[in-house]
């Protein structure tokens, strides 16, 4: 199989996915709600009158199966119902606050796939010394982090002991945004030439983008030191010493790259673990971002605005990983030729 | 003691296997860690009331007709508010002067109670689902798999907030928002573990002497997958935990006052600077909890494992 191929099969595999996808949150909508309409008017405070508009609307008399292609149809035209907190279509919401989610996510990967992949050779290489030791235990221990108590450590360590980082927020304050051209402040401010506002966003970026990548640096370490010492064993390895490679060629250019392939997939699962924590992580730092607008709403009984990013973040959740597999197959052969 | 010898003599293997597994359990710091962390969990959620010195219920928190009533009790002096800790209150006092030692101590069963229930009822779940999948194959095995997929295509915490906002906020709705989530992780590894069993010869063996379908499943099957799943649920009791707390933090879990950790953190946050105690004890709390169930499980896959026992 080309791995053209490969992809097409792929995407078409992603149809079936997308709808059972829609069905679940139409499940979790419309199905489990006691009162889908008192729900999606506001919950415990929604008038009588909405609450009619709205059964009228979602057509919540009709049969289970008619909402759904309802539903189905809204999704199709990109309607997510409003948002009952901004008073705006959720789609308009979520379009406003998903760059800052996206910078933030991106910036959690910078930190983690580098970190965690180096922090897991030097702990195979120098296996069961010090260093070794040190990073197994930043590897467990991130992992068992409540993230949303680590940020909350490292505010009153970082912003408040010793205040070095800012405390919240995406640029200083009274600083106004760079003109918006993809959304992501450290990218517009490069393209404006705004050196100030650039050191700003990053700066601002630091905390939140470790504490919503330590969870990830954590699981990238550990799964690269357990597949490094996986393939340190193999008789390839042991045919390069022997041939008189230099130990650097037999590490980096032999092993690394097989022992790559597991934490790619790692990395593309543990994408989902930052978008949920992106919810918690945003809430504490103030980010601007889908997280925090979910949150919000889930207090504030914004019933449409919870559902609209759920789906909308089950489809990123899919389509990252449609792409991770995608570069899987382009590297590993295996894989598109369906041996391994 | 005739029976015991038999039942030695029966199972000599099994139990020669399960004394080297103890060995080499031993042998290994960070399982023990583990193995400690989570036996003080246990006793700790066990004999609350003898360890904590005051009921977290002490103070109950009401709006009727829209002013506020707080119910007082005896021993909760509001005085005591925001105190740091000391010898009196170890882990200090919140803004309503509870000692935070004790609500950590009663957080420990609500924490306990989450944990063993979301997984438990996953893992039946899962088991019977992944069971009959594996085993009979075909369209029903095609068709679960493709519902677990879509399951797992969506980040659980947020398909867990989703539900659990869906369902109203409560600690109860919490735990079956996460078993929503959670059982096709187990209803996977069951229906693998059966594929793999279902073929061998000893399954060959039982089905040939006219064993039943569920008896081949129940007796031959699961106890064979068990090292698997038993791993499975230590590191799954961890992962529980913290997205259970979040969800609390979030605002989705108990009413304001319970004595939960991710509640305390979440009601501790506006305090952080001037009370940095509050916060800090219920997410080490946490931490610690998921710590022990991680390194426990970790132990426990590095002695059940066989590739990995080398």
């Amino acid at each position: 199989m080309r791995t053209w191929e490969f992809i097409v099969r792929r995407l078409l595999l992603l149809i079936p996915v997308l709808i059972g996808v829609t069905i679940i949150t139409f499940t979790v909508s419309h199905v489990i709600p006691a009162d889908p309409a008192r729900a999606f008017a506001g919950g415990p405070k929604a008038q009588p009158d909405v609450i009619e508009r709205i059964t009228k609307e979602l057509h919540l008399n009709e049969p289970v199966w008619i909402q759904y292609f309802y539903y189905l149809n809204d999704l199709i035209h990109f309607n997510l119902g409003r948002s009952y907190l901004e008073s705006r279509p959720v789609t308009d919401s979520l379009a406003q606050y998903f760059p800052a989610t996206l910078e933030l996510t991106i910036f959690a990967m910078l930190i983690a796939i580098p970190l965690g992949i180096v922090g897991g050779i030097i702990s195979a290489i120098r296996r069961n010394k010090l260093s070794d030791h040190i990073t197994r235990i930043i590897a467990i221990v991130g992992y068992s982090l409540p993230i949303f108590w680590l940020a909350l450590m490292l505010q009153y360590v970082f912003a408040y002991q010793f205040p070095i980082l800012p405390l919240e927020g995406r640029l200083a304050i009274g600083m106004n945004a760079p003109t918006s051209i993809t959304g992501l402040y450290v990218l517009d401010s490069i393209l404006s030439g705004n050196l100030a506002t650039l050191a700003s966003a990053l700066y601002h970026l630091i905390m939140p983008s470790f504490t919503l990548g330590f969870a990830t640096l954590a699981l990238i370490l550990r799964m690269t030191r357990s597949s490094m010492l996986e393939v340190m064993g193999m008789d390839y390895i042991r045919t390069g010493r022997a041939k008189g490679l230099s130990e650097r060629t037999v590490i980096y250019k032999h092993a690394l790259r097989n022992a790559l392939i597991p934490t790619i997939t790692v990395t593309g699962l543990s994408f989902g673990g930052l978008l949920g924590g992106a919810v918690l992580t945003e809430t504490i730092f103030n980010w601007p971002g889908m997280g925090r607008f979910a949150a919000s709403a889930v207090l504030g009984f914004d019933f449409n605005s919870v559902m609209g990013f759920t789906i909308v973040v089950a489809i990123i959740y899919v389509i990252a990983n449609l792409i991770v597999d995608v570069l899987y197959a382009v590297v590993d052969p295996r894989v598109r030729l369906g041996g391994g | 003691m005739k029976i015991l010898d038999d039942f030695l003599k029966k199972h000599e293997s099994r139990i020669k296997d399960l004394r080297f597994m103890a060995h080499l359990f031993r042998k290994s710091l960070l399982s023990m860690i583990g193995l400690i962390l989570i036996l003080i969990l246990i006793i700790v959620a066990l004999f609350a009331p003898f360890i904590a010195s005051q009921h977290p219920s002490y103070v109950r928190v009401s709006t009727e007709q829209g002013t506020t009533v707080i119910e007082e009790r005896w021993d909760i002096n509001y005085n005591e508010k925001l105190l740091p800790p000391s010898v009196k209150h170890f882990f200090g006092t919140d803004d309503y002067g509870r000692d935070i030692f004790s609500m950590v101590v009663y957080g420990s069963q609500t924490s306990f109670r989450i944990c063993i229930i979301v997984v438990a009822i996953s893992t039946i779940i899962g088991m019977f689902l992944g069971g009959i999948a594996g085993y009979y194959g075909g369209v029903i095995d095609e068709v679960l798999m493709r519902v677990t997929d879509v399951f797992l295509a969506i980040p659980y915490l947020i398909l867990a907030m989703a539900v659990a906002a869906a369902l109203g906020r409560s600690i109860d709705h919490i735990m079956e928002a996460m078993i929503i989530v959670w059982w096709p992780t187990y209803a996977r590894l069951i229906r693998g573990q059966v594929l793999s069993v279902r073929e061998q010869q000893f399954v060959e063996a039982a089905r040939s002497v006219g064993a039943s379908n569920p008896r081949i499943l129940f007796r031959h099957i699961f106890p064979n997958s068990f090292a698997p799943l038993l791993v499975e649920i230590t590191l799954d009791l961890g992962a529980v935990l913290l997205t259970a707390a979040g969800l609390s933090f979030i605002g989705l879990g108990a009413s304001p006052g319970t004595a939960e950790w991710g509640l305390m953190i979440s009601s501790g946050r506006i305090h952080m600077f001037h009370a940095w105690w509050y916060v800090t004890f219920p997410g080490l709390a946490i931490l610690l909890v998921v710590l022990g169930f991680n390194l426990l499980g970790d132990g426990l896959r590095d002695v059940t494992d066989p590739k990995l026992r080398r």
